[in-house]
């Protein structure tokens, strides 16, 4: 049966909700703040901000990563920037701008509540990070400076070098270490949640193997917050870190959390092509050289072996500048990474196997100096010198589409509740506000507002709305789940096969990648449902995971992420085969406008696809949250 | 290219370790280090085999998670490099490498090539921060910073935490990465009215650890992978004896700003 799916936005005008909504909510007396127990997996930009917040009102906060420090959190990686409505620029900007722009990034598939409060609270999180100390860049004056990405037409993005992510991530971190040295939130590094204790209906905790001694353990709670990252790692080949994973996600999935928009992937246009079998993952270079680099490739496929200097300029083709003049080369990531395969399709691609675009620095260099250009992008060049061993200040560095943010994640409502009470998701984890594509930089913005924000306000709700009785470790809930845990990791260990992890996880990926990738098409995702049974079939039955369960155990841990991504990506593929349509990252060839753009198809297929488990051998059921637009008016989305 | 590997194998932290060889064959000089030991991994896999453990994950040189000694270089011959982005093309056909982990005493080894770093988090968590907690921060441009501050103090934060400076040190000092986060939170207006204090704790917080003194070898910025100054060193040893002389850490009263 189909779940009933609130959204609880709350009711009146859109600059109102929230600040009515922290009104409305119930609070937690700060004496008994400290009587409360939460549990937060993932210590990223979300997780982080989330224990170290939550510690400071008072609660008793346990917080648990994969790593061997919360600092690791893939968060760090993150180059260009974040996203705040300041308009310290004067350039035009507003909470209604970002929020417009955000909606329509996504292509219309987020809700307008959750957007708009997203784009409030911008401006809150940059003021936070400054007093935190985070050295963002700055103008002679003294000033916070700016700089432009992709998919708007005002500079908001602030940002400190190529290092955005690290220096909000240590600006959340040493909270969150404050936390811990004052006692406040107890740290489980090293530490993989394999399960989600569910009794009564409520989350209440999680089954936690130790990555050291192997140990698997119940740790519970009265409320659980997931923050956990996404699950771009079902392609093998992404931009993620090795570590990512859905295995929180997934399992709290299977025991009920309806899992939204699985489909929803985006492929972002800049990254360092692959160069072999061998490649373990692909390298991001940040859409903020889109600000100074013009994306081309020769206008004849004859010229593409030749060296990109020697390509004459009135036989290159700036496609981007061509297709999307208003917005050149910073056209959102979904239509310039379709722009790029789109001509390697053609055969203009450049670079071993024709993968690949170029990214040309020479006008900018010539107008700006090589030396402002080393300013702003020094250690962005640096790291695509020391992958490809060239020189982007003399040649145009060769870039080419690759996984990079999944926009769907578990089913939240507007306080980041999933449809399990008790469990919240934030960040990347959950799907709530990016739609079906998520925007530059604002992915810092929405981790920091869920953390720092939004889950502060509404984990008290939750707590002073609802009695929790204790949950007693024996509890037949609790010995289940960590009995299922152990029955699982044994499984893995004793099929004793023939076949590598790693092999089965490339496998998987180029299905993913082939199929549910940049383009989708009704056969190719109906072949990936074949093809997918039938390596899962196969890992089950022929993996090899040597070692023992009671150690550090490296191929154990990456077995277990594997074994759900193989159960992950038939989902994306059967959500992306049910969605008859075209919107922002998912591309149905069937589904194109006549010069080759995404169709919407707004009276089918507007709203949130939450697919709830339904065993093993069943197929997921899907359930409807209709997106209803009080605000903006639903438009073709164009970029010309 | 095909290189002999010489790599520390340790069951577990109490285990006895030592170098065992191993044949890396039709090695690509495109692969990164990381992908040439994943390579070795797989085909022990393949053969029913305990593979090296060692960490690692962004592989972008931004995590801090990796780092081994390489022919006891910390993340090997390329300076400015950490190990995920070293690359094959440094090594030439037939090299013989040793691959050992950090050595320090305040990083015990858990397995292979993977130690305890958690001392680390600990010098962060005795101050390595500004004290103010989420919710009522003033407008972000409320308070100017001289750009040159503010590249200044990028220039610290610009730390990983991946150790490499203490596993480089003849002492196994901390110093580097203590003095990165002073100097960072130093720079900057924000990080002023906890200045004297936060030097002293962070710096008592270190000899707890059993990190060495530091005696300026100099060895670390060779080692660091982000190419931080040592000259951050100077500036700890500046606030750290301003605070000694005029304050204590326990009184958390702080100086005076200088």
């Amino acid at each position: 049966m189909p779940l009933e799916l609130k959204s609880k936005v709350p009711a009146g005008p859109l600059p109102e909700k929230w600040d009515r909504h922290r009104f409305d909510m119930k609070l937690v007396n700060p004496a008994n703040k400290r009587k409360y127990t939460v549990i937060v997996v993932g210590s990223g930009l979300a997780g982080g901000a989330a224990a170290a917040t939550l510690s400071e009102l008072g609660y008793n906060v346990r917080c648990y990563c994969y790593q061997d420090s919360p600092r690791r959190a893939h968060s760090i990686a993150a180059q260009g920037g974040i996203n705040a409505a300041k308009n310290y620029q004067n350039d035009g900007d507003s909470i209604q701008r970002l929020f417009y722009d955000t909606i329509k990034g996504g292509d219309f598939r987020a809700r307008e509540g959750n957007v708009y409060r997203l784009a409030q609270i911008s401006v809150n999180i940059i003021d936070q990070c400054v007093a935190q100390g985070v050295p963002f860049a700055r103008e002679y004056g003294g000033l916070l400076a700016n700089r432009s990405f992709g998919g708007a037409q005002v500079s908001r993005t602030f940002y400190a070098r190529g290092q955005t992510g690290q220096q909000l991530l240590l600006g959340a971190y040493q909270a969150l270490e404050k936390e811990i040295d004052r006692g406040g939130v107890l740290m489980f590094p090293r530490a993989e949640m394999l399960d989600l204790i569910v009794v009564n209906g409520r989350a209440r905790g999680i089954v936690v193997r130790d990555e050291v001694t192997g140990t698997i353990e119940p740790h519970l709670a009265d409320a659980v917050v997931l923050a956990t990252g996404g699950y771009g790692n079902v392609f093998y080949l992404s931009t993620n870190a090795k570590g990512c994973n859905a295995t929180a996600i997934w399992r709290a999935y299977k025991r009920g959390a309806a899992f939204a928009n699985p489909c929803f992937t985006q492929i972002h246009p800049t990254c360092i092509p692959v160069a072999g079998d061998y490649q373990s993952k692909l390298t991001l270079m940040s859409e903020s050289l889109r600000n100074d680099g013009r994306v081309w490739v020769p206008a004849r496929k004859e010229d593409c072996g030749k060296a990109p200097g020697d390509v004459a300029e009135a036989d290159r083709d700036y496609f981007l500048e061509r297709k999307y003049p208003s917005f050149g080369n910073l056209s959102p990531r979904d239509i310039a990474s379709r722009a790029a395969k789109e001509v390697c399709d053609e055969g203009r691609g450049v670079g071993p196997g024709g993968r690949g675009v170029y990214l040309d620095f020479a006008d900018a260099i010539r107008r700006a100096g090589e030396d402002r250009i080393r300013e702003r992008y020094g250690n962005l060049f640096e790291m695509y010198q020391r992958i490809t061993d060239e020189n982007p200040y003399h040649v145009p560095m060769r870039i080419y589409p690759a996984v990079h943010y999944t926009m769907g994640g578990l089913w939240v409502d507007y306080n980041l509740m999933s449809n399990i009470p008790g469990l919240h998701v934030a960040g990347e984890a959950n799907f709530s506000d990016h739609g079906a594509n998520r925007l530059g930089a604002s992915a810092l913005m929405q981790g920091l507002a869920d953390g720092y924000f939004v889950l502060p306000n509404t984990l008290g709700d939750y707590l002073a709305s609802n009695k929790l009785e204790p949950v007693a470790t024996d509890a037949p809930e609790v010995v289940a789940a960590v009995a299922d845990v152990a029955t699982r990791t044994a499984r893995l260990l004793g099929v004793k096969g023939t076949r590598t992890v790693a092999s089965f996880h490339r496998e998987l990926g180029k299905i993913m990648w082939e199929y549910c990738g940049m383009a989708r098409s009704a056969e190719g995702l109906r072949t990936a449902l074949e093809l997918i049974p039938k390596l899962r079939a196969e890992f089950w039955r022929d993996v090899m995971v040597p070692g023992e369960g009671t150690e550090l155990n490296q191929t154990l841990e990456h077995a277990g992420r594997v074994a759900d991504f193989l159960e992950l990506g038939e989902l994306m593929c059967r959500d992306a085969l049910h969605r008859e349509e075209s919107c922002g990252g998912h591309f149905r060839l069937e589904h194109q406008t006549p010069d080759g753009e995404a169709r919407r198809d707004d009276d089918r297929f507007a709203y949130v696809a939450a697919w709830e488990y339904a065993g093993n051998d069943a197929p997921a059921v899907l359930s409807k949250e209709p997106l209803v637009y009080e605000n903006i008016k639903l438009s073709q989305r164009s970029y010309k | 290219m095909n290189l002999t590997l010489k790599v520390w194998r340790q069951r577990g932290p109490t285990a006895d370790g030592g170098l065992q060889e191993y044949q890396a064959t039709d090695i690509s000089p495109e692969m990164s280090f990381l992908e040439m030991l994943d390579t070795v991994n797989e085909r022990l896999i393949a053969k029913g085999e305990v593979p090296i453990a060692f960490d690692h994950d962004c592989r972008e040189g931004i995590c801090g998670s990796c780092g081994m000694m390489i022919d006891g270089v910390a993340h090997g011959p390329m300076k400015g490099t950490a190990t995920c982005q070293l690359h094959m093309r440094s090594f030439k056909d037939g090299d013989t490498v040793v691959i050992e982990p950090w050595r320090a005493r305040a990083f015990p080894v858990i397995k292979d090539l993977v130690v305890d770093r958690g001392a680390l988090d600990r010098i962060i968590g005795a101050g390595g921060y500004v004290s103010v907690s989420t919710g009522g921060a003033k407008d972000g441009n409320i308070i100017p910073v001289p750009k040159s501050d503010a590249d200044w103090a990028m220039d610290a934060a610009a730390c990983i935490g991946c150790g490499a400076c203490v596993a480089a040190c003849p002492n196994g000092s901390a110093s580097l990465f203590t003095s990165a986060k002073l100097s960072h939170l130093g720079l900057l207006p924000q990080g002023q009215p906890e200045r004297y204090r936060r030097a002293l704790k962070m710096v008592a917080q270190m000899d707890i650890e059993s990190f060495g003194g530091c005696t300026l070898y100099g060895e670390c910025q060779e080692a660091c992978p982000k190419d931080i100054s040592i000259d951050f060193i100077s500036r700890m040893n500046r606030d750290f004896l301003y605070a000694a002389v005029t304050t204590s850490a326990d009184s958390g009263a702080g100086g005076d700003g200088g």
